[in-house]
């Protein structure tokens, strides 16, 4: 009888345990399926194909002439594209660290020397800064002037004097050939 | 064990004493008396709840790429379709998703036809259900037209025309719901605001529907209520992973149709652009609507094809008064049955014609499926409830459950 | 279930059935009830891919012979990539073509060469520019031609290989006609643009007037809908996890409720 007993109650915690695995396997399964399935609606809302393929831009800067600055738009900002002289290179190469709020040098900015290709937007509060037409004001270091809080950049774009923090960003790029140059 | 003793469970209380959601989900989803005899005609509800959360989840992400401008529309969704990670299956999600709705709401209605369901003291439950029902169809309707195809143009113009039939007030109404002098950007606007508004109006009424489901709780295949908790089982875990099952099934049903045959529901006529000027050989609506567009059809008086149409969805709302007969169930009510599977069959014969061509024979046979179809609810469904001789049901679920085991095992 | 139930079931079953069968989609699309002849194609069924000679060559029928009258508006050049072009061939390829782009800093709008990021060139600026070039008739935009007809495939590919010089008796073609087995009316303004050799394929394939009215048609198709095969894919894998994942449930169901006897 006793047997018959424990017998019985082998059996219901076996059965218990079985179901047991049972129950967490597709509980756990389905948990899994709902997990994958949330990833399409998250992935959804990423940049769709048709923003991507605007990522990057190429230039074709076999017009710009030397002491010329053109603004292209990239990912939807502007970028200044300024063939430099070379009175505005040997300026910006000598300018010392020390001056400047935030140091780089004006190597570590260009790729080629006469090709200065940066972000146009101010590094305080966003806005556009002036210089890319001779008619501009330059602000007292020759190169570019914000008109809303008075940020000045200097002949590679940092930052000299006023409320900005930073250089004018330079984007990633490469020169594809002599004449080209591709941005981001 | 120490986790759950000394943080879980009094956090637990303390939410609890405040506000009671952890006691309410065990009332009325754990521990909640269900009958015990339940078939799977009875997972269809549960399968709904799910479909109307899949589908203002889809709706919501599809609403981040859609334009509602006329000369975006079309473009925005195609955007959806080719440039947006994922956006074709979401899209196609909806779209099946919006057929598997009504293909899942049309058994839920026949179900509580079938066994009775409207019965007292549901009728209000029928009630909020069939308005429910009215919801969905005016939130499809709109919904259809957001893509911008050419069905979508003239679908809606054929339809919302329609009212332009009431006497004195139509011609203004018309031109009041389209915000102009025909569908454009006006009305597109306002059907993309009410088509996302809708469900909204929709969640409300599954509250209500809910609500009044558990002041009596559901009926069953017997349709004797439960008296003894030998009638009742706890709805966890039995009936949840029973609609889990259901949901299983459900699913893989579904999402053949999304992978394997995305278009199968809908028309190619709306893979063209709306185009004012040209309207194309045979306007249909989509196919859940197809019996009403058939009813509207069979007469041909404007005004009373509109009326008729109408007529068909709100006789629903007193089908709980037209029968009144104590037996619920068909299952005990042999005569009612056969004409149930009539009015089923009438249904499908209806939807068929509905797709057709306005020509020979199916205009009469279309004429006489509309008139058959409100027979059965003014004429056929009254005098069976009075002159039928109904089986007698068991005295309690659990005794017919027993009997029919007693049954089998025999 | 009671006999009457099964019974009842069953009669609407196999109504169903015979529904099914009937002609009910002759308001779909199809029209004239034309028969179609049912083509093999490398995208059908559930593990159907689209064959990429066909794209290739099909993209080439597409360019040399449609584009002039047919646009394509919502493929992107960056699309071909999925066909099999690099990056540089598409370069190329998108640069044949103008698009207008401005204002400039005169104010003016300027036309340029087309990038990979833009959208196919069309043919016509406008609807009406294209029907003045063509007689009042309208070449539709092809991109979703596929899915926008019933069976859209075996219809594509039906009108362009069933022109016909004996025209059935007592049929009168209007002028500037010509009479197709397919098209709804069987009057077409289009001119027969297939036939043997009108394309040179470079791939050694017979460049049968069959042969490019199938590589046309593979390649309309992935233009409307160029994520099928992702579908199918994904597909298969999402099916057989609800398969295994119900078959589970069905197992844990049983088990639960047998505790009730």
């Amino acid at each position: 009888m006793n047997d018959q007993a424990d017998d019985d109650k082998e059996n219901a915690e076996e059965s218990t345990n079985r179901r047991d695995f049972l129950q967490i396997a597709t509980y756990t399964v389905g948990g899994v399926g709902a997990g994958m399935a949330a990833w399409p609606l998250i992935d959804s809302i990423n940049p769709p194909a048709d923003v991507l393929s605007l990522a990057s831009s190429e230039i074709d800067i076999s017009s710009i002439k030397v002491g010329q600055s053109v603004t292209v738009m990239w990912r939807g900002r502007p970028v200044f594209v300024r063939h430099r002289t070379d009175s505005e290179i040997k300026e910006a190469k000598a300018v010392p660290m020390e001056s400047l709020p935030d140091p780089e040098s004006d190597e570590d900015r260009t790729q080629k020397a006469e090709w200065l290709i940066m972000v146009g937007v101010c590094t305080h509060l966003g806005c556009i800064p002036n210089g890319q037409r001779e008619t501009d004001p330059k602000g007292d270091y020759g190169g570019w002037f914000c008109p809303c809080h008075g940020s000045h950049y200097d002949s590679a774009g940092r930052i000299r004097k006023g409320p900005a923090p930073t250089n004018l960003e330079v984007p990633p790029y490469q020169f594809l050939d002599d004449t080209t140059v591709k941005i981001g | 064990m120490n986790f759950y003793k000394n943080i879980v469970l009094p956090i637990h209380d303390w939410v609890d004493y405040r506000l009671p959601v952890f006691s309410y989900v065990r009332k009325n989803l754990v521990d909640y008396p269900t009958p015990k005899n339940l078939n799977y005609w009875w997972n269809f509800g549960a399968l709904l709840g799910i479909t109307l959360m899949t589908m203002i989840v889809t709706g919501i992400f599809l609403a981040f790429n859609y334009t509602p401008h006329t000369e975006l529309a079309f473009a925005s969704v195609e955007h959806l379709m080719r440039d947006v990670n994922y956006g074709w299956l979401i899209r196609f999600m909806h779209s099946s998703g919006a057929s598997m709705f009504f293909i899942l709401v049309y058994v839920h209605m026949f179900r509580g036809l079938y066994f009775g369901s409207f019965k007292t003291p549901r009728e209000l439950l029928w009630i909020i259900g069939v308005a429910i029902y009215l919801a969905m169809m005016a939130t499809a309707f709109m919904g259809y037209v957001l893509p911008w195809g050419q069905m979508s143009y003239w679908g809606a113009t054929v339809i919302t025309s329609l009212f332009s039939a009431i006497p004195i007030v139509g011609d203004t109404l018309v031109t009041w719901i389209w915000g102009g002098f025909v569908i454009g950007d006006n009305t597109l606007m306002r059907f993309f605001v009410v088509h996302y508004l809708m469900p909204m109006i929709i969640v409300l009424l599954v509250f209500f529907h809910l609500w009044a489901l558990h002041s009596h709780h559901s009926n069953n295949p017997l349709g004797v209520d439960m008296k003894t908790p030998a009638d009742s089982i706890p709805f966890h875990p039995y009936y949840t992973i029973k609609d889990l099952l259901g949901l299983g099934v459900f699913l893989t049903f579904y999402l053949t149709f999304v992978f394997f045959a995305p278009d199968y529901f809908g028309h190619p006529d709306n893979y063209i652009e709306a185009n004012p000027l040209v309207t194309p050989a045979h306007i249909v609506p989509e196919w859940y609507f197809l019996p009403f567009y058939a009813i509207l059809r069979s007469i041909d008086d404007k005004l009373l094809g509109v009326i008729a149409m109408f007529s068909a969805v709100s006789i629903l709302f007193v089908l709980p008064w037209l029968d009144r007969g104590r037996v619920r169930s068909a299952k005990f009510r042999p005569i009612y049955r056969q004409f149930f599977w009539l009015f089923v069959a009438d249904c499908f014969l209806l939807g068929y014609i509905g797709a057709q061509s306005a020509v020979e024979p199916f205009v009469t046979i279309g004429r006489l499926a509309a008139a058959y179809y409100f027979a059965h609810f003014l004429i056929i469904i009254p005098l069976v409830a009075k002159f039928e001789r109904p089986l007698e049901p068991p005295e309690s679920i659990n005794a017919g459950v027993l009997e029919a085991q007693t049954k089998k095992g025999a | 279930m009671g006999v009457n139930l099964k019974a009842s079931l069953l009669g609407s079953i196999l109504m169903l059935l015979v529904l099914g069968g009937l002609p009910i989609n002759t308001a779909y699309g199809a029209g004239d009830s034309v028969k179609l002849e049912k083509q093999d194609w490398s995208f059908s069924g559930i593990f159907g891919t689209y064959d990429r000679g066909e794209l290739k060559r099909g993209y080439q029928i597409y360019s040399e012979v449609c584009a002039g009258c047919h646009s394509l508006e919502y493929l992107a050049y960056r699309n071909l990539e999925e066909i099999g072009f690099s990056v540089t061939e598409i370069k190329e390829i998108a640069a044949e073509y103008e698009v207008e782009d401005g204002p400039d800093d005169e104010g003016e709008m300027y036309m340029r060469p087309a990038r990979q990021s833009d959208k196919f060139v069309s043919p016509f600026a406008n609807e009406k520019e294209s029907r003045a070039a063509n007689n009042g008739a309208y070449p539709p935009d092809l991109s979703l031609m596929s899915k926008a007809r019933k069976n859209g495939p075996d219809y594509i590919y039906g009108l362009l290989t069933r022109y016909k010089d004996e025209v059935p008796e007592g049929m009168e073609i209007a002028d500037g006609m010509s009479y197709n087995e397919v098209y709804p009316g069987q009057q077409i303004a289009m001119v027969a643009p297939l036939e043997d050799g009108t394309v040179e394929y470079t791939d050694g394939t017979k460049p049968t007037m069959q042969q490019h009215a199938k590589d046309v048609t593979t390649f309309l198709t992935w233009a409307a809908s160029p994520e099928m095969e992702e579908r199918k894919r994904l597909g298969i894998k999402v099916i057989l996890f609800l398969v295994i994942w119900t078959a589970m449930l069905m197992a844990l169901k049983k088990k639960i409720w047998a505790k009730l006897h």
